[in-house]
């Protein structure tokens, strides 16, 4: 059908648009907001000034970053009445509440405490303005939270009975923590930690190949790294187990990420290294394949029976090339980021982790990797779940709204054009403020003082 | 019902708190009078729309997918508003963006208006979804709401600056308050006057009990509320423009709400075949009941720590 007439294609296409131009700063905010938690405890802790200088450097990136994420997910809490007005007609009874829990336990939160945050170094106690970070950091993994419970729900629905085609609650502890919903956080969470510390690192490196502000980005980029070297083993791991989940829940959609055509009966499913899907063949080409590991990796048996596409009918299964390879790289990118802490632990028992150029410069080099992964992993749920909505039950093409598809047209062309003209300026000013370097030299707002008094008082007091 | 007017009164208080940013053109202070507090500002909206979401399914899935274009419309223009916003503190191409936050901040009231003239002007339904074209919406009666929102942010918008700044702007958005409440008050009329044509049941609301016995308080109320506002600006008081322009606001909502009641969405839709199922409206209630008073609570300590007036200095990010 032509693409310019189908309002579920269009739909479709809008809605992937705007949620992977909106991912990247949930993901930074929430990682970001994790580093400025960790180096304004250690400023109160150690009270060394470089710390409070890194909080109001990386703080000045996290505030660009912070608004660019409020307002780009606004459009996405529309779109499912926008465009998927049927679902939510049929699905908002579990569905909706979920949203609207996350807007009033999470991103008030965030938005209330911002401020202080923001503006308030001059303005309340210290202790006041840990606990403010806290919270949005907080708000900000309590959204994603939600937010991943909700989509969880229609990968691997559970807590609802059927009632003429509508979706009734049937107790909603068992809808937010469906099967899927707390594996599924965990990895969305380790993944904005680890692809944010990479970033900072790479960042920092960069500073430090040439030259400025050393001792700053040192610590910078020793506190991420830190951080890296936690969570990328610990991100391979909640990796290896969310497959597995997938495995059971969602057998076409493994079988599809997998490149897995035919079921193995007796003996192991093999690991498709590299291949070309032939979705018309029901076929790989050119397939380079371990065997027996894929039975290994999902059952943790050498012969564990692994579902093959052929089992699906054709109607009912995903689209295999593009899963297929959004999910190797993923993967690809996971191991490749274990690889270089490997690296980074080895440079750091011979203590040449600041100084050896070729790793400086793989950490600048690398650092887009994290957000392409974090996009790639979204890709490969959301293709995934196709051609369903709510996994088995609704499919996508019958939760679109009754509309024209010009409709579609002008909101998709008006959302290519800002969200375009938004990221660019988004990266110029995240440039510019990189290039600005940090602020080494105003005054630290003096320890106490009573809220709501302005900071020359307050310095005056100081002084006299 | 309790729940529903909890509802309107947060629906109500994001357009009233979004009325605030509609006049805010080129000046820092102007920006910086909203900068602690726009973000939460901005969740209010979401909140709204979650909110009817939840309690009201068919209600957002029949005017989202209806009010399709002036909504979408809307949305892009709050974006650009918001991003302006923020980047314009930034540093180089202050003009551009400050173009961009006003034409944003337009686009977005304008649109506004449409919506809510499209919802007035009566929605084609079958069974539980939206039966109708793609520009319904468009018609004299919802132009002309999309133009009379504009003198009603501003009012709104610079009362909450005569209490926030001094000096030549205070004095200027005095000025402001005086001549938007006048045009507020002649759209009300004509809105009044207007809506009986394009729903002729909300003269038999009207006009027969009980609803006879309160609904000409509305109208009332927003007279007293108007000669309140302009006293307080003729004595030059602070805080009474502000209080009075919210109390005219409200008597329009509340009046519009009371008219149409019961319906959510005219001509068809009564307000409980939209509800959702009553397990769902149990559990979202609940949450509002306990998790809303913390929010506002915090979010009034927010406002506490930035109060008095706004000194130039606080930068987004800054």
């Amino acid at each position: 059908m032509d693409l310019l007439s189908d309002p579920i294609m269009l739909s479709r296409l809008q809605f992937a648009v705007t949620i992977m131009f909106h991912i990247v700063f949930p993901t930074a905010t929430i990682g970001l907001g994790f580093y400025l938690v960790v180096v304004e405890a250690l400023w109160l802790l150690r009270r060394e000034e470089l710390y409070y200088r890194m909080s109001r450097f990386w703080g000045k990136v996290f505030a660009i970053n912070f608004g660019v994420g409020v307002v780009s997910g606004v459009v996405m809490e529309f779109e499912f009445g926008t465009n998927w007005a049927r679902f939510s007609t049929l699905g908002a009874n579990v569905f909706a509440p979920l949203l609207y829990f996350e807007v009033l336990t999470a991103f008030f939160l965030e938005a209330g405490f911002l401020g202080i945050m923001l503006f308030g170094w001059g303005r309340v106690h210290r202790g006041v303005h840990f606990l403010a970070t806290c919270l949005v950091a907080g708000g900000s993994v309590l959204s994603a939270l939600w937010i991943v419970a909700a989509n969880s729900w229609m990968q691997t629905p559970a807590g609802f009975r059927l009632v003429d085609g509508e979706f009734v609650s049937a107790g909603f502890c068992a809808a937010i923590f469906n099967p899927s919903t707390l594996i599924r956080f965990g990895h969305m969470l380790t993944a904005a930690f680890e692809t944010t510390a990479f970033a900072v690192a790479g960042t920092s490196a960069l500073f430090l190949l040439k030259g400025r502000s050393t001792p700053f980005f040192r610590r910078s980029m020793a506190v991420a790294l830190a951080s890296a070297a936690l969570f990328a083993p610990l991100q391979v791991y909640l990796g290896d187990v969310s497959g597995r989940e997938v495995y059971v829940h969602q057998p076409a959609k493994l079988a599809a990420m997998e490149g897995h055509w035919t079921t193995n009966n007796g003996g192991g499913a093999p690991f498709v290294f590299a291949a070309i899907p032939d979705t018309e063949g029901e076929r790989n080409r050119f397939e380079v394949s371990l065997p027996d590991v894929l039975s290994l990796l999902v059952t943790h048996t050498l012969s564990g029976r692994v579902l093959g596409l052929k089992e699906f009918p054709r109607h009912d299964r995903p689209n295999v090339p593009v899963l297929f390879a959004s999910f190797r790289l993923m993967v690809a990118i996971g191991f490749l980021f274990l690889a270089i802490m490997v690296w980074a632990l080895l440079l750091w028992a011979r203590d040449r982790i600041f100084e050896q150029r070729a790793f400086l410069w793989t950490l600048v080099v690398i650092q887009p990797l994290g957000w392409l992964a974090v996009e790639l992993g979204w890709v490969t749920a959301e293709v995934g779940r196709q051609p369903w909505l709510v996994y088995g039950i609704m499919r996508t093409s019958e939760g679109v709204s009754p509309i024209r598809a010009g409709n579609v047209v002008w909101s998709l062309t008006l959302f290519v054009v800002i969200f375009m003209a938004i990221g660019g300026s988004y990266l110029y000013y995240v440039l510019r403020a990189f290039g600005m370097g940090p602020d080494m030299a105003s005054p630290i707002p003096p320890l106490q003082r009573p809220a709501g008094r302005k900071i020359v008082d307050a310095l005056a007091d100081h002084e006299t | 019902m309790i729940l529903y007017v909890v509802l309107d009164g947060i629906t109500l208080g994001v357009a009233l708190l979004f009325g605030a940013f509609a006049d805010e053109r080129d000046r820092s202070i102007l920006v910086s009078t909203i900068g602690p507090v726009w973000d939460a500002n901005q969740t209010w909206l979401l909140f709204g729309g979650g909110a009817i979401f939840a309690a009201f399914p068919v209600v957002y899935a029949v005017l989202s997918s209806a009010l399709y274009l002036p909504l979408i419309t809307f949305i892009m223009g709050l974006i650009f508003r918001g991003v302006a916003f923020e980047f314009r503190d930034e540093g180089p191409r202050k003009r551009l963006w400050d173009r961009a936050f006003f034409l944003g901040s337009l686009v977005a009231v304008l649109s506004q208006g449409l919506t809510l003239g499209g919802l007035l002007t009566g929605i084609a339904i079958s069974g539980r979804e939206f039966a109708g074209g793609p520009f319904d919406w468009l018609n004299p009666f919802s132009v002309m709401v999309g133009i009379a929102l504009v003198p009603g942010y501003v009012m709104l918008a610079s009362a909450y600056l005569v209490l926030k700044t001094t000096g030549t702007i205070q004095l200027r958005a005095y000025t402001f308050v005086r001549g938007s409440t006048q045009l507020v008050l002649a759209f009300m009329v004509l809105v009044t006057a207007w809506t009986p044509y394009h729903y002729p049941a909300v003269l038999e609301h009207w006009l027969n009990p009980p609803r006879i016995y309160f609904v000409w308080t509305f109208p009332l109320l927003g007279l007293l509320a108007a000669y309140r506002l302009t006293k307080g600006v003729r004595k030059r008081r602070e805080n009474a423009p502000l209080a009075w322009a919210i109390v005219l606001f409200l008597s329009g909502y509340l009046g519009l709400a009371a008219s149409l009641y019961p319906y959510a969405i005219p001509p068809h839709l009564k307000i409980w075949d939209a509800a959702a199922r009553p397990e769902s409206l149990r559990f979202t209630l609940w949450g509002a009941l306990f998790v809303l008073p913390l929010v506002l609570a915090y979010t009034s300590y927010s406002y506490w720590v930035f109060r008095g007036k706004t000194d130039e200095t606080e930068k987004y990010g800054g």
